[in-house]
């Protein structure tokens, strides 16, 4: 029985070394394997995520090159085995040309062997790992977002701009709440007076750290709650009527919680400050085009995830274009991403080596647009063609 | 720093009382009808969703809640008399089993009813504020939250301790056999004690929107502390229940406030902020293996014959 099965999975891993190699000259359909999730309260982010997609391919006539494109959308649960899970079943049964998507840093470092084995692109539309920019990063790996401690970098810059001397910061006791202080930290020049690393992700009660965080009598709050443990953070922030001392995010307030706060009317969160690469009006004409789509089609507003995915989709067609749709010449495409040439909803930008863009982050507020939407809105540019730190730990030598 | 601790105090207690409402109804389901039913978190969530979607639809929070109350009470029965009845001979792995199986059906039920983003309902501005009694900062809602829970613990004592079905419900968990054979319909005894159980779910759930976001899943994050309480306090208790709930929030709250400080007494800054969330987010299962081990029982154990 054990021989059995062990032979079961070396035919599975023979078939999957021997998936067909570079065929020639033009594919007649182009597949795109899109990872992100659907289950549990992060579904709401893979929603954004595939309906960008969709925004996207209406734009490019559901052709890239010429040639129908397909996209298949797989549930990661949020969890990295079945992240992992799902790459191999895209790349074996479905034999998709590019691999994209994925959410959470820990799932995409489960993912990464994986696709790089493959020899397909990776093209991630959020996840901003260090490891991926800097030792691990790979010449079939492109990122449409940023890496994790950019955001959090610029609000330090902001706070210091502001004047801010004593800080509480509150985020979860996980990866990404990490690096977020970690980033924060490394240019924050105040003090941060306390520190609180919640459990991840059940703990929805804050009224220990929030009775704390008052009691330290900071200048300003910085939080780092990604999905619904936002709204559940700004409503006890006001219930324990915190409302006076100013609240900053990064990666919070967004396009998903913005409506729920506003369905239970948490004035608190009008007016506080979060970073970012993107708003919703940002003037360039990517952004233009994507958000008027988007809204036309879903009529509420696209989030930065649905902008990453979006962008994930435009670059993926700029390199089957740039080669005619022959998919066998990976260093063709390849160089064409790394210029990357498309119309992206940041505007120009260009990829640092570690393919990670060189981008600006901008200072966005929450304000309540025309319609009386919330929404956040850019403020001003923090900084200008913003490398990520960990770049230069990365090997690869930047030819363009 | 001395308004700080009574604040956390508070924090605690109310945090518990929460508990509490969650865990009576799961206690008498498991003590009196020895089910174990995996899915009460889930009727919790419905709780929050029921009352969220009626309170948005008619503006008015107090109804949402009232309307939720007779509507989990409904599903509960229903979900009892359809699925659990046929539970009750097969051992606890068998019951896990279908319940778990309940989680997901009604996580997916949310989702397709109501969308994956989840409900919020703003409070009516009386419930918003927050009172200074010397001092001390107290959330409004936590209050009435705390209010809630304390006549529910009284109504239960009442229920329980004084009236004719709180007698059935004590006999059918002394002793199940014996009670059915002096007559009385221990079936129906069970659809009210699970109906009772899935309404105090559900009440929780309704009270707790406010706070904790209306979300999928919303009840899997409390149900293991639900779990601790239980253990803690006696399987079956309802004292047992709303002295562990207690003792858990206060712990949970306090063990959050202070062990960072406290390790800071003895340990380098960097160890301590690193150990004390750990540390803190382990307290409550600390406790239970400690209870375990010199009260197997639980503190406050439910007579049984």
């Amino acid at each position: 029985m054990k021989s059995g099965k062990a032979l079961i999975f070396a035919a599975s891993a023979l078939a999957l070394l021997a998936a067909p190699p570079a065929f020639a000259a033009k594919a007649s359909k182009i597949k795109i394997g899109f990872i992100t999730t659907f289950s549990g309260p992060p579904g709401v982010i893979g929603e954004d995520m595939r309906n960008s997609v969709n925004v996207a391919l209406d734009a490019l006539g559901h052709k890239m090159g010429g040639i129908p494109v397909e996209v298949i959308f797989e549930d990661d649960q949020a969890k990295p085995e079945v992240g992992k899970q799902k790459a191999e079943k895209l790349l074996g049964k479905d034999k998709v040309d590019f691999l994209s998507g994925i959410i959470f840093s820990n799932v995409l470092l489960a993912v990464r062997k994986t696709a790089v084995d493959s020899g397909k692109f990776l093209i991630i539309s959020n996840a901003g790992a260090s490891q991926i920019a800097g030792k691990q990063c790979d010449k079939n790996i492109f990122s449409t977002s940023w890496q994790n401690d950019q955001i959090p970098m610029a609000m330090g810059e902001e706070l210091n701009s502001k004047g801010v001397k004593s800080l509480y910061v509150v985020a979860p006791n996980y990866a990404a709440g990490k690096d977020m202080i970690t980033g924060l930290k490394k240019t924050f020049k105040g003090k941060i007076v306390g520190q609180d690393m919640t459990k991840w992700p059940t703990q929805m009660d804050f009224s220990a750290e929030l009775a704390k965080a008052r009691a330290a009598k900071p200048q300003g709050v910085f939080i780092f709650y990604p999905g619904s443990a936002t709204v559940a953070f700004i409503r006890q922030y006001e219930q324990a009527g915190m409302q006076k001392i100013p609240l900053y995010s990064v990666f919070s307030v967004d396009a998903l919680s913005l409506p729920k706060l506003q369905e239970a009317k948490i004035n608190a969160v009008l007016g506080t400050y979060d970073t970012g690469f993107w708003a919703v009006n940002l003037d360039t004409p990517g952004t233009k085009k994507f958000v008027a789509a988007y809204k036309a089609k879903y009529h509420k507003y696209p989030s930065y995830y649905g902008a990453q995915s979006y962008d994930s989709m435009l670059l993926i067609a700029s390199a089957v274009e740039a080669v005619g749709g022959d998919l066998s010449k990976m260093d063709a495409m390849r160089s064409a991403m790394e210029k990357a040439n498309f119309e992206s909803v940041r505007g120009k930008f260009t990829y640092n080596n570690n393919h990670v863009p060189i981008q600006n982050i901008y200072l966005n507020q929450v304000v309540a647009d025309k319609d009386g939407v919330w929404t956040t809105s850019m403020v001003r540019t923090i900084y200008k063609d913003h490398q990520d730190p960990f770049h230069s730990q990365c090997p690869m030598k930047k030819t363009w | 720093m001395s308004t700080l601790v009574v604040e956390q105090l508070f924090n605690g207690i109310q945090l518990g009382i929460l508990l509490f409402l969650l865990a009576a109804g799961l206690t008498l389901i498991f003590g009196i009808m020895d089910l174990m039913n995996l899915a009460h978190g889930s009727l919790y969530m419905l709780g929050a969703y029921v009352s969220s979607t009626v309170a948005l639809a008619s503006g008015s929070f107090m109804l949402g809640v009232v309307v939720a109350l007779p509507a989990i009470l409904l599903l509960g029965v229903l979900l009892e008399s359809a699925v659990l009845r046929r539970l009750y001979r097969s051992g606890h792995l068998d019951q896990v089993l279908a319940t778990f199986g309940m989680i997901l059906f009604f996580n997916e039920f949310v989702r397709v009813v109501w969308g994956p983003a989840g409900i919020e309902v703003p409070l009516p501005p009386f419930l918003t504020g927050t009172v200074y009694p010397g001092g001390v900062a107290l959330p409004v809602y936590r209050l009435v939250v705390m209010a809630v829970g304390l006549a529910v613990a009284g109504f239960l004592y009442v229920l329980v301790a004084k009236t004719r079905i709180g007698m059935l419900i004590r006999a059918g968990a002394s002793n199940r056999e014996m009670t059915a054979a002096l007559g009385v319909d221990i079936g129906r005894v069970f659809t009210l004690v699970f109906g009772l159980g899935a309404a105090l779910a559900g009440l929780a759930g309704a009270m707790a929107g406010p706070i904790f976001a209306v979300s999928i899943g919303m009840g899997e994050n409390v149900l293991i502390q639900t779990f601790v309480v239980i253990v803690i306090g006696g399987i079956g208790s309802i004292r047992g229940a709303f002295v562990g709930a207690l003792l858990i929030g206060v712990i949970d709250i306090m063990g959050r406030s202070f062990l960072k400080d406290i390790f800071g007494l003895f340990l380098p800054f960097d160890a301590a902020e690193t150990a004390a969330p750990a540390v803190a987010s382990m307290l409550i299962y600390i406790l239970m293996a400690t209870v375990l081990f010199f009260r197997p029982q639980g503190l406050f154990p439910a007579r049984t014959g």
